[in-house]
């Protein structure tokens, strides 16, 4: 009697990104992972449970105590049945019964006690090791540098750190322990019933290649079309949540219709593949059984007939279909011991390529912190190419120098390379040509985290942390006094509204919380820029959503605390930078203007038409539009 | 929602006053995951999703009580095959006889799970995508205030998590028919073969229903809580990826990493007590399990031993005792999936029972090519809250072909006025009329077709160009599409990306710039080809260049077609035939630039102030022009 396995789907988390992207991605599901790679993974992961020698051996040696107690309790019942059947019709060794029930009980009780301390060690070796990998995984991701991120799907990245991380959690407990103990269970147990019956022994085992076999091809099946099927499904997960984001244009084009059928597309297509898979769990499942009852058959005819005949007594029979019923068990078994060698491969493979990942931006060996005097800013003919750009250079030839107390803006049209230059001065990327000083001290050669410290950055899109807004203004600085984040508020012209809120500065903001506008962002964004107090601050089109008064009254609050540092600005509206000091104007990478407001307008230049598109714009428009016609 | 959490590193440099204010991750409010066990309203509701495939279920009912059947059968034919097959005097033939039967009995057994296992599973899967189905379908539908406050995550868990424990919930369901007829089975089996015998190992089945049920309380708030913990560090990590930008800018990962530890650690924690929990069983049952043999090996002995029974009786007790804890502990198991279906299905419940308001007049009629593209508003009345009417009797008129241009302050109305256009909203009182007919008269996707609509924010959809230009326009070729994108400028920008049109745009058309979201959502509206252009302009500021793309393809857009625009922009405003200002609900004024200008009121006193929005009122305007403007 058995009941099917159901513990078929080897892994229970959804897969978080679906993707139409090109098959070059890094750390996709579905990719292969070569054979090289993956044996090495597995040698490692192995290498890596072993850091928790006493769990282990505690679970290796649970593990062969249980086995004995599991091939035991057979052993005694069959005994328990041929004494019986020996005292039939003569006086009952009642001392003799209960002691071979106590064995057993005894059995029975060290089997549980010892099948606990084999899981429980396992698994706790198991957790032990996924806690070094998500403190290694986390550190990683947080210092692989920007250019790592850009071309990595974020989604792609925290499967690595779920998915892939329960892969190779569970390789202790269900590769290696399992396959000691189905060693063992299988090893000793064919060994027993070979020993008392050659014939007999081989027809009860008959079933034990087919069952390996086809529980093996199942679970690695299963588990290659789980991975599609996951796909697939977060395919129509994202179909799903673009429209109801979006249920706004789909009603504006009464576009239901239209949605209806995209979805019916993607869930068909997810609905077959489940069907198919329900098909093969189903087949190979019953077929294991069957192999395993026919076997059972052929155990009771053939070794029916040699117990008539007295050859082995009705005990020995028991025990053979008890062993039997034992090793169903672990030998349908192998197919999970199987995936879960294939699955700690290729997941283990992915975690490993991430951990290994070279921090291409990193302390020099033996860099010391960056020590500000003057606070002045140089670039020397600066140049910098996206990875995979090949020559094509975003930027080339920036060199200017900016001294304490001053303003610097930079203005240009989209795509002339002004975040990318603003991204190199606290080093989230290197320069491939010339070089960023501060003080005289080239960037890549002090440690990163004092040029950090020195470089503040208010950055284009401000990502907001899920929790207060205190927690979000103090970011850079925990340990601040609540007067100082309050006083940053009000620089960024922030704190009247917090006064509004709810819970006021205890209010949580972000994806769970209270959302803001763009402009409440940028000025959030900026307050907890204002807290690090650095050499170098940045603006990078960090005001576009506030309005123009507001960029006033910012502006004018931050007047004393401009003049401790060198402050530049990237903007398009022109009134955020025509104070500064000396005004670049950006295009195709290069500076081809520079200088103040006033000169820039008397060159009547770029800058000047720029600034005669903004003053009137209405104009413009209409003679476009006259021109059209 | 505490902004600390416990276990804080503390500051080297603590002044005592000081606190810490740094997290990684955040709890989450995770839904209520168990429900009542039985919810009639709720099984009703999902019994109409099963319904479709009654036959099916009935099947596999049948099913699995014949696959019921021949698992008890086995271990009888076993015995008998023991107790008389192989007597010394049996008859020649018996024990294969009896080893015939037992092969019938496992093709029996073969053939019934088989059949119970696959139509069960198909069933189950067939109602998990009717049921999505059907709440996508309805959400289509529902009111769009429903849509607005309610998240889209909250939506999907809805759609996703909700509706895969109904069908874990269904898959379940008729394997504990078997279970409880398997349990049933034996134990009758074994009152069958010696009642006495089967009295005293029976004693153990209610210790060990009590013991499970006990453990089962206790390891459900355990699992739980290890579940809560992985959830909560999976969240940080995913904080750390998407934030990592910032976490890099503001120096933050080395304390990161020391809080990420601590959380870890206490994941940790509750994973090794869950896992305690989950194995603490084990030498229970197998004691349990020790219990009923003993009984069984000293009582049945006796009985052999006096003839009362046949060996082979003791036999397939011992069997029996082998089998009986499996299904009970699918069946405790069984109890929490019901829980948490009946919760699940209760959430689903409410998302079907969302009300759709808007719907089609039963004698609609479509909107045709002869119907013209004017715009009326008559004495319309309308609040999200009838209570507190947004728009209060505003009326006006747009001509085939006019221009309009809607502005006023923010709360005047004007995103509502655009709504009831569509009929996104019905009014409370007076009527919007679009091509001289009643948006009420009419079907709702005629007047789709009649008018586009640009929304302030542009949104696209994970596709290519191509697709997402075309959008539900089928009839547009792929000519026109390119059109399109070449009327409003955009099919330079096109053309530089890697496929052409055929590139995906990723994640919503992350990979563009706001501005060329911008015009790809008019060229979309451009290839619908509607009579009326309904454009919520965008607020935020893009750079003048793209700015001047921009508005130079708004006119292409309003070409030929009646326009209404919200307007934020000087040029935008300028450039129509008309200007009808809003103010709180009320239309305050209406004509040309000039008129207005002349009137001296709210439009020449915001015009004056040369702000590049006229709804996002700045906070430094005076006490008297902020009474005038609000």
């Amino acid at each position: 009697m058995t009941r099917p396995d159901h513990a078929s789907a080897p892994e229970t988390a959804p897969d978080a990104a679906p993707d139409n992207a090109p098959d070059d991605r890094m750390f996709r599901r579905t990719a292969a992972v070569d054979t090289q790679k993956g044996l090495g993974a597995i040698a490692r992961i192995t290498r890596m449970c072993f850091r928790y020698p006493r769990r282990a051996g505690i679970a290796f040696a649970a593990t062969v105590a249980a086995v004995v107690m599991q091939l035991a309790i057979p052993v005694i019942l069959g005994d328990a049945v041929d004494r019986t059947q020996a005292m039939a019709g003569a006086d009952p060794d009642v001392g003799a019964l209960v002691v071979i029930a106590l064995t057993l009980l005894g059995a029975s009780v060290l089997r549980g006690l010892f099948t606990l301390a084999q899981n429980y060690a396992a698994e706790s070796v198991g957790h032990a090791l996924a806690q070094d990998l998500r403190n290694a995984i986390y550190d990683k991701v947080q210092r692989l540098p920007f250019s790592f991120h850009d071309r990595t799907h974020s989604g792609d990245l925290i499967t690595v750190g779920m998915l892939d991380l329960e892969g190779v959690r569970m390789y202790f407990s269900t590769a290696l322990v399992r396959t000691l103990l189905l060693t063992l269970l299988i090893g000793i147990g064919a060994w027993l019933l070979l020993s008392t019956d050659v014939v007999l022994g081989l027809l009860a085992l008959s079933f034990v290649p087919f069952a390996a076999w086809r529980s093996s091809v199942m679970q690695l099946t299963l588990r290659r079309t789980w991975l599609i099927l996951q796909e697939k499904l977060g395919v129509l997960s994202q179909k799903m949540e673009e429209n109801l984001a979006g249920i706004r244009v789909v009603r504006a084009f009464a576009a239901q219709d239209h949605e209806m059928a995209k979805f019916d597309r993607s869930s068909k297509d997810a609905l077959e593949l489940s069907h198919r898979r329900i098909d093969v769990r189903v087949r190979n499942t019953s077929a294991m059984t069957f192999a395993f009852f026919a076997a059972m058959g052929l155990v009771l005819l053939f070794g029916g007939r040699q117990v008539a005949s007295g050859e082995i007594t009705v005990g020995t029979l028991a025990t053979f279909l008890t062993f039997m019923t034992i090793l169903q068990m672990p030998v349908r078994q192998l197919g999970l011991m199987v995936n879960a060698y294939a699955r700690a491969s290729t997941c283990g493979a992915r975690l490993f390529q991430l951990l290994d990942m070279p921090v291409e931006i990193d302390d020099a060996p033996g860099a010391q912190d960056l020590k500000i005097t003057d606070g002045t800013l140089r670039l020397d003919n600066v140049g910098f190419a996206y990875h995979g750009a090949g020559e094509q250079r975003a930027i080339s030839g920036i060199s200017f120098e900016a001294t304490r107390g001053e303003t610097i803006g930079i203005i240009g049209p989209p795509g002339a390379g002004k975040t990318t230059l603003m991204h190199l001065i606290p080093r989230f990327y290197d320069a491939t040509e010339g070089a960023i000083t501060i003080d005289g001290q080239d960037i890549r050669d002090v440690t990163l985290s004092s040029v950090r410290q020195a470089v503040a950055i208010v950055q284009q899109d401000s990502f907001l942390f899920t929790t207060t807004i205190e927690n979000n203004i103090a970011y850079a600085a925990p340990f601040s006094e609540d007067r100082r984040i309050r006083g940053s508020a009000d620089s960024a012209q922030l704190h009247d509204y917090v006064l509004g809120l709810p819970h006021q500065y205890r209010t949580v903001v972000g994806e769970r919380g209270v959302s803001l506008s763009g402009g409440q962002r940028q000025r959030l964004s900026i307050a907890r820029t204002l807290m690090m107090e650095p050499a170098v601050l940045i603006f990078d089109d960090s005001t576009a959503a506030i309005d123009a008064g507001t960029e006033t009254r910012i502006r004018a609050a931050l007047k004393d605390y401009a003049r401790d540092r060198v402050t530049l600005i990237v903007a398009h509206r022109l009134a955020s930078l025509m104070h500064a000091d000396r005004i670049l104007f950006l295009e195709n990478g290069r500076i081809v203007e520079r200088g103040t407001h006033e000169e820039l307008l008397a060159l009547g230049g770029r800058y000047k038409a720029l600034y005669d598109l903004q003053m009137h714009p209405e104009a413009d428009v209409l003679d476009q539009t006259e021109d059209a016609r | 929602m505490s902004p600390t959490r416990t276990g804080e590193p503390r500051d080297p440099h603590d002044d005592g006053r000081a606190r810490m204010r740094a997290v990684v991750g955040s709890d989450r409010i995770e839904e209520e995951i168990f429900g009542r066990v039985f919810d009639g309203k709720v099984v009703r509701r999902i019994w109409a999703f099963v319904h479709p495939y009654r036959r099916r279920v009935w099947i596999a009912v049948a099913a699995v009580l014949v696959f019921t059947v021949s698992q008890l059968t086995i271990p009888l034919l076993i015995r008998y095959a023991i107790d008389h097959g192989m007597a010394p005097d049996a008859p020649p033939g018996l024990l294969a006889g009896i080893v015939a039967l037992f092969g019938v009995a496992i093709a029996v057994n073969y053939a019934a799970s088989l059949t119970q296992e696959r139509v069960t599973g198909w069933m189950a899967e067939n109602v998990l995508f009717d049921i999505r189905r059907k709440m996508f379908a309805h959400l289509q539908h529902v009111s769009l205030s429903f849509m607005d406050k309610t998240e889209v995550g909250r939506l999907m868990s809805r759609l996703q998590g909700d509706v895969n424990s109904m069908q874990e919930f269904l898959e379940t369901s008729v394997q504990s028919v078997g279970d409880i007829a398997l349990l049933v089975g034996i134990v009758g089996v074994m009152l069958w073969l010696d009642w006495q015998l089967a009295a005293m190992v029976l004693m153990v089945l209610p210790v060990l229903l009590g013991v499970r049920v006990l453990w089962l309380a206790k390891a459900r708030a355990a699992f739980m809580a290890a579940h809560e913990a992985n959830s909560v560090a999976n969240g940080a990590l995913a904080e750390a990826i998407h934030g990592v930008r910032a976490v890099q800018a503001m120096g933050r990962a080395h304390l990161n990493a020391e809080l990420y530890g601590q959380l870890v650690g206490r994941t940790y924690q509750a994973h090794l007590r869950a896992s305690r929990l989950a194995q603490i069983m084990i030498p229970i049952v197998d004691t349990l399990t020790g219990i009923a043999m003993a009984v069984v090996v000293v009582g049945g002995g006796l009985m052999v031993v006096s003839g009362r029974i046949e060996v082979g009786v003791m036999v397939a007790f011992l069997f029996y005792i082998q089998r009986f804890f499996d299904p009970i502990r699918s069946l405790t198991m069984q109890y929490s999936v019901m829980q948490r279906a009946m919760a699940s299905g209760h959430r689903l419940t409410e998302v079907l029972d969302v009300e759709v308001d808007v719907t089609d007049a039963p004698d609609a009629v479509p909107l045709g090519p002869e119907d013209d593209g004017s715009v009326e508003f008559r004495g319309v009345t309308f609040g999200y809250d009838p209570e507190h009417p947004v728009l209060k009797d505003v009326s006006f008129h747009v001509k085939s072909g006019e221009r309009v241009a809607l502005v006023g302050p923010t709360g005047s109305g004007k995103s509502s006025s655009i709504s009831l256009i569509h009929r996104f909203y019905d009014v409370q009182a007076g009527a919007v009329r679009v091509g001289g007919h009643d948006v009420r008269d009419v079907t709702q996707e005629s007047l789709g077709r009649h008018i586009a609509m640009v929304l302030q924010e542009p949104y696209l959809f994970t596709g290519t160009v191509m697709e997402n230009i075309r959008y539900s326009s089928h009839w547009a070729s792929d000519d026109d599409v390119v059109e399109a994108a070449k009327a409003v400028g955009a099919h330079e920008f096109v053309q530089a990306m890697p496929l052409g049109y055929e590139t995906m745009l990723e994640e919503r058309g992350s990979n563009l710039s706001l501005g060329q979201r911008q015009l790809l959502s008019f060229a979309r509206a451009l290839v619908a080809d509607a009579k009326i252009l309904v454009l919520d302009e965008a607020t935020a500021n893009i750079d003048s260049y793209t700015e001047m793309q921009i508005q130079k393809a708004l006119q292409r857009l309003l070409e030929g077609r009646t326009g209404l625009v919200i307007a934020h922009r000087l040029a935008t405003i300028r450039n129509a035939d008309r200007i009808v200002v809003l103010q709180q609900g009320h239309k305050i004024e209406e004509g040309d630039h000039e008129t207005l200008m002349a009137q001296k009121g709210l439009y020449a006193k915001l015009y004056d102030l040369n702000y590049a929005s006229f709804d996002d009122l700045p906070e430094d305007l005076s006490e008297a022009d902020r009474a005038i403007a609000t």
